[in-house]
């Protein structure tokens, strides 16, 4: 979908809704708006040819409430642009076009004309610049000699966008946009009166303020003051394509915006749903890495690891795959081999990852990054709700009276919705944190939460134990909702189970660290507002109760009532863009595509009529039963499709261990990641611009991923897997990924009425989409549950085996930081370095001086399972007893330390509890040396590789 | 004066207020440049409070009203009611865009009344003897009194409480007693530094707000500021601009960079540089300045300077002299 560049359409203030319609008159012709709206928007409903023709620079930007910063007539109506349209309205626009142009406009434009406005670059980018242009401007009339700002400094410090306060207007549409739209409050107008500037934080500088480099400064910036570098360096984009952001689950629409097959830059597509015009400093900036050099663009072979590798033929590269998958499955069985599908990729290519496991291996061992991630949400969710999914849509939120957010750092982990949620808070949302760290929900400008349970890592079901008891045990409950929604023996059965004294707060108090005081108050806050949602994320999955965790959410949200409309719900915010996909695309062992059990025979049939194969029955291996498999013999080829489970999966050494069993592993991705480096296939992938396909985000929304450059390798991911599939001996034959989906339409039944057409028409659509809901269902359980009535689940809390002993007596639980993302396989090759170039340990002061670490000093990090080292940072933003780091850097060996304990229902791994000791160090980790050695020989055997002739 | 020497006139005054819109908090927004003031107002407040005149249930009436005195930090423009309640919440004192009024979305975004000390010290008066008593003083739609203040090159400077509707001449003849200097009185700013300049032959207008618009003037406060034959009128123009360069919040262009720019045309005009062509711009200016503002400071600025074009020209095209250039 080309599109000639043309910038979106700003009707200048919000769009309202309402049931009553005002006409007014502009021009002697009728325009009919709701009432709220601006004169402005309905000006510009009327002729575009206003946007230009009218000073009305400050308001035109929709994100942003109206604030004049300009007052002016509309020629001779007795109504002012900003004002709210009323009944009987008449603007005469036109006359005042065809006569002289007012003098106040053009009093206007040259008053704002700091830098002459010859000298405004970014021709085409800049609003001021269209004004003069519209009015006729030839020259300033106030002359140059005043008093001007002309030797402003500028601000580079951000790596990607500049700050050039010679050409600005001071409008405060930045300033605004940070705070109304971001809502991080690092922009200010300093100075008063002429002197009035734009500064970041104390003047500081961008780069060292609390600007997170959002962009939406840049974005609303009228004239090309503030201005992405990449368009100072390379010019205008020429046309644009609207595709989906491939960093978090908030799958923001973004128009790229090129220049042939170069993208320029990234522009958050205002008709966006899931974004609604906003970005983060990933999605906006951080897309460098698609075309860094250390893209692997040829299929490469080897014998076995360590041996240099040699370019090859795509033909070679998938004969010799596929001759090792059937010599191995000829000689150690069926079961033998087995893959990992891709939350990165799109629903086309998982889903026939996941076919071409099933069909041409012949086995069911297909698993995805969600087992280590959101697998206790399905689980959970399908228990008590009868559906793997979240309940609501992002724009929900904004209904909503209080939030409780649940092990989950929104403002780093899904910025977009973060900026979302702090916009309904100043609004005057309850919010209830519940986290073993502060994050910046706890406290940060314009924000407070009302409370923060700081509970203790690996406690959370007796939390929300607490929680529902106080609920049940005051009366809080939604009598109504659970008479007539849900089960009411298993509700009765819960009842009793959740009035039991051991679960009052004062009980619990104990074991999870908050004071009862503070549950009680919290319990009564959620149970009394009209709409109440809960948004968790890793906090609550990544435990060995995690599916108990979620069930425990769901519990609580169906005893007060709070499922089934706008402004409430279950929210799981899930982690990378097409998680909620992979899941749905059928990547897991006992779920065929839209969640249909293997076991199911009239549900296989299906399958195996449109596939023309015999399925296996019986669930295949998760992701850990391949390692201890592997370890143990039994398993030895996989087929890995864009997941790092080297660097992302708990206990690296156990995942080296089995990795390095491997007889034959085949690794597509974009870059030779840590799993690459164990590979005996190298199969170049494609990133996200090189992708045609979709995405589904976490609220269930389908978004359309187009393809803006061609693959660097020639081949699309689905063309690779597709061509593998034929090279095994199972044919596939698509000709375009929407065919893939078709298919997918006639064999999930939430799926049915998908289609790219359909797509192209509604945007995006939310699944289920079916006869019932012929576009979609935004907000789930209206009337019921797929499975009838809503389940409550028994929740025993059981603590951990991780705990704190006194060989390791701190608790470590890890997390995700805002300007890196994930394994950082992608992050790591942009400037978002700048911000994050090593993962560091946070410890509480009390830890730190108890061992005589300041902060800086190298630490050793031990666990039963390793032990590694990074820097020590001392911060109040954790307890005391527990200790925080990130794994987006390799090296640091964050897995390491983790252990293989999980969920115990769906092995979800441990990640957010090991017990650990930290103390001072001064060389690097055993392991780490080791790593740098093996590194080290795998990149030289990829620059032998690279350098080798293609046969 | 009134906080001073009467407060508990105002705190009635606010107290009354409060419970004819239903509102259960006021606030006194005072300058910092008056300790004593401040001072006395807090110590009325806490009376009031022990006596239960303010606070909850007054006097077993179920009605609640609470009032609290907040400083200032010095800016002009928080004078301005959208500015004031930034202010009051603790932001910058700029400028708010209006509407929604603050009526509608005031102070934390509540409906918000914002009065000046007059209207409320006025309420008691009126509740107590009636409406009626108090529209017997003053005439038109310009009812009741004002204090007025006359300054400047004045024989009798001082505050003045008349009813509305005496002339300008009679307040500054029987009251004022003619200039200080005993040189025949020029020009007159009426209402404060943003009020035009009256030449003498508006001094026969009646002193009410209907009377002083329709001469292209204002009222305002009630301040009179007066000036001998000897004062030059251009640089009472430039004096104008030159206080919105200092006062302006700074958010709205006409006003941020209109007077900066109304300074230095002025001076171009005082130099004889392309006089015609400048005060043309000049003109152009103020209609800008008049038009484009966002509140009043912006708006008003222009009401001296066109004062000035139009009953004072000769000071605008006095021949340069050495000591000008300089």
């Amino acid at each position: 979908m080309l599109q000639h560049f043309d910038p979106n359409k700003d009707y200048g203030t919000p769009a309202r809704v309402s049931e009553n319609l005002v006409t007014l008159n502009i021009d002697g012709v009728e325009v009919t708006v709701p009432e709220g709206t601006s004169v402005l928007r309905a000006l510009l409903k009327r002729t575009s040819t206003f946007l230009n023709c009218v000073p009305a620079i400050t308001w035109k930007h929709s994100a942003l409430a109206v604030s004049a910063q300009w007052k002016l007539k509309v020629a001779a109506a007795p109504c002012f642009l900003y004002h709210t349209c009323r009944k009987r309205h008449v603007c005469y626009y036109a006359e005042q076009q065809a006569g002289e142009t007012a003098p106040q406009h053009h009093g206007a434009v040259h008053l704002r004309s700091p830098a002459g406005l010859s000298d405004l670059s970014s021709n085409g980018n800049c609003e001021l610049q269209d004004v003069a242009g519209a009015v006729g401007l030839r020259e300033v009339r106030y002359g140059f000699e005043g008093n001007n700002h002309l030797d402003a400094k500028k601000d580079e410090s951000n790596p990607y966008f500049t700050f050039d306060p010679s050409k600005c207007i001071v409008c405060s549409r930045c300033v605004r946009a940070c705070e109304e739209v971001q809502g991080t409050f690092a922009l200010t107008i300093d100075g008063r009166g002429f002197d009035s500037k734009v500064a970041a934080g104390q003047d500081d500088g961008f780069l060292a303020s609390d600007c997170v480099s959002c962009g939406a400064c840049v974005q609303a910036c009228p004239t090309s003051t503030l201005m992405e570098n990449s368009v100072i360096e390379r010019g205008q984009p020429e046309h644009s394509v609207v595709t989906t952001c491939a960093y978090c689950g908030v799958g923001c629409a973004f128009k790229a915006e090129m220049k042939g097959n170069e993208v320029i830059r990234m522009v958050p597509f205002k008709d966006g749903e899931a974004n609604r015009g906003h970005s983060c400093v990933k999605g906006r900036f951080a897309f460098g890495y698609a075309t860094h050099d250390d893209r692997v663009t040829e299929p490469m072979i080897r014998d076995s690891i360590d041996q240099p590798w040699k370019k090859v033929s795509w033909e070679e590269a998938f004969s010799f795959a596929a001759g090792r998958i059937k010599d191995i499955q000829a000689k150690y069985g069926r079961e033998s081999v087995g893959g990992i599908t891709s939350s990165r990729c799109t629903n086309e290519e998982t889903y026939l990852v996941q076919k071409l496991i099933r069909a041409a291996f012949g086995n069911n061992n297909t698993d995805t990054c969600a087992r280590v991630c959101h697998s206790p949400t399905g689980y959970g969710l399908k228990t008590t709700l009868g559906e793997s999914a979240g309940t609501q849509t992002f724009d929900s939120v904004m209904k909503a009276d209080m939030v409780m957010v649940i092990g989950a750092n929104p403002t780093a982990a899904h910025p977009v919705f973060g900026s979302r949620l702090k916009r309904r808070v100043r609004e005057g949302c309850g919010l209830i944190i519940a986290d073993p760290r502060t994050t910046e929900l706890v406290k940060s400008p314009h924000i407070i939460a009302d409370h923060h349970l700081k509970l203790r890592p690996g406690t959370n079901v007796a939390f929300i134990n607490a929680m529902a008891h106080v609920v049940i045990t005051e009366g809080l409950e939604d009598k109504e909702f659970i008479a007539n929604r849900c089960d009411n023996t298993a509700y009765n059965k819960w009842r009793e189970f959740i009035s039991e004294e051991r679960h009052a707060p004062e009980q619990t108090e104990d074991i999870t660290g908050i004071p009862a005081a503070e549950i009680r108050s919290a319990a009564r806050l959620f149970a009394a507002a009209p709409n109440a949602a809960i948004f968790y994320g890793l906090g609550v999955t990544e435990h060995s109760q995690g599916s108990s965790m979620v069930m425990g959410i769901a519990n609580l949200a169906l005893a007060t009532g709070n499922i089934g409309r706008e402004g409430v719900g279950v929210n799981p915010l899930r982690g990378q863009n097409n998680v909620q996909g992979s899941c749905d695309m059928g990547s897991f062992p006992h779920e065929l595509p839209g969640y249909q059990h293997v076991a199911d025979d009239a549900i296989r049939g299906r399958f195996e009529a449109s596939w023309g194969v015999t399925l296996d029955n019986e669930p295949g291996l998760r992701i850990p039963n391949m390692f201890n498999s592997a370890i143990d013999g039994t398993f030895r080829g996989m087929y890995c499709q864009g997941e790092d489970i080297a660097q992302s999966d708990p206990n690296t050494n156990h995942v080296d261990q089995a990795l390095r069993s491997l007889d034959c592993l085949i690794v597509q991705d974009i870059f030779l990641n840590e799993t690459a480096k164990y590979a005996h296939v190298f199969l170049p992938g494609a990133s996200f611009l090189e992708k045609d396909g979709t995405f589904t985000n976490a609220e269930r929304r389908i978004n359309r991923v187009r393809q803006v450059m061609p693959p660097l390798s020639g081949m699309a991911d689905w063309e690779v897997t597709m061509a593998l599939s034929n090279a095994l001996g199972y044919e596939m034959n698509y000709s375009h990924p929407s065919e893939i989906m078709d298919e997918i339409a006639t064999l999930a039944p939430t799926f049915k009425g998908v289609s790219y057409d359909r797509l192209e028409e509604l945007g995006s659509i939310q699944w289920p989409c079916n006869d019932a809901a012929p576009e979609g269902t935004p907000t789930m359980h209206i009337e019921n549950f797929p499975i009838g009535l809503g389940n409550f689940a028994i929740t025993e809390y059981v603590a951990t085996e991780e705990r704190s002993t006194r060989k390791f007596p701190l608790l470590l639980t890890t997390g995700r930081i805002l300007s890196q993302y994930n394994v950082g396989a992608q992050t790591r090759r942009t400037p978002n370095q700048a911000w994050h170039d090593e993962d560091v340990l946070d410890l509480h002061i009390s830890d730190a001086e108890m061992r005589g670490i300041s902060d800086g000093d190298w630490v050793g990090i031990s666990s039963r399972a390793g032990d590694t080292v990074m820097r020590a940072r001392i911060t109040d933003k954790v307890q005391p007893g527990v200790v925080y780091t990130t794994f987006h850097h390799p090296g640091s060996g964050a897995n390491v330390v983790t252990t293989d304990n999980s969920d115990w229902a769906t092995n979800c791994p441990e990640y957010k509890v090991t017990a650990v000791q930290v103390v001072k160090v001064n060389s690097p980790s055993s392991w780490q040396q080791n790593y740098q050695n093996f590194d080290d020989q795998q990149q030289d055997f990829l620059k032998q590789g690279r350098e080798s002739v293609s046969q | 004066m009134v906080m001073e020497a009467d407060p508990f006139m105002l705190i009635e005054g606010m107290t009354i207020a409060g419970l004819a819109v239903g509102a259960t908090q006021g606030y006194i927004y005072l300058r910092s440049e008056y300790p004593i003031a401040h001072q006395i107002l807090n110590e009325a407040l806490a009376k009031a409070e022990a006596a239960n005149l303010l606070g909850e249930n007054i006097q077993g009436s179920g009605k609640t009203f609470h009032l609290e005195v907040r400083l200032g930090a010095g800016a002009y423009i928080c004078g301005e009611e959208t500015s004031l309640l930034e202010s009051l919440e603790g932001k910058r004192g700029l400028v708010r865009a209006k509407p929604p009024l603050p009526a509608i979305v005031g102070l934390f975004g509540q409906p918000t009344i914002v009065n000046n000390v007059l209207s409320l010290a006025a309420v008691p008066y009126i509740l107590a003897e009636g409406a009626k008593a108090y529209a017997d003083y003053g005439m038109g739609r310009s009812l009741g009194t004002l204090p007025f203040q006359l300054a400047g090159n004045i024989k009798r400077g001082g505050l003045v409480e008349l009813a509305f509707g005496l002339t300008l001449r009679e307040l500054l003849e029987d009251f004022g007693g003619g200039t200080f200097s005993g040189r025949p009185m020029r020009a007159v700013q009426v209402g404060g530094p943003l009020g035009a300049y009256l030449p003498e032959s508006q001094w026969d207008t009646p002193l009410d707000y209907e009377s002083f618009a329709a001469v292209s003037a204002v009222l305002g406060h009630g301040g009179v500021v007066a000036f001998d034959d000897t004062v030059d009128m251009s640089q009472q123009a430039r004096f104008a601009m030159e206080f919105c360069v200092v006062e302006s919040c700074g958010k709205c262009t006409p006003c941020r960079i209109g007077s900066t720019r109304g300074v230095e045309v002025i001076d171009r005009i005082v130099n004889d540089e392309n006089r015609e062509d400048n005060l043309e711009l000049l003109n152009d200016l103020c209609d800008t300045m008049i038009d484009g503002s966002l509140c009043a400071m912006g708006g008003m600025t222009p009401f001296p300077v066109k004062s000035v074009i139009n009953h004072f020209p000769e000071d605008l095209h006095k021949p340069v002299t050495e000591d000008m250039a300089s």
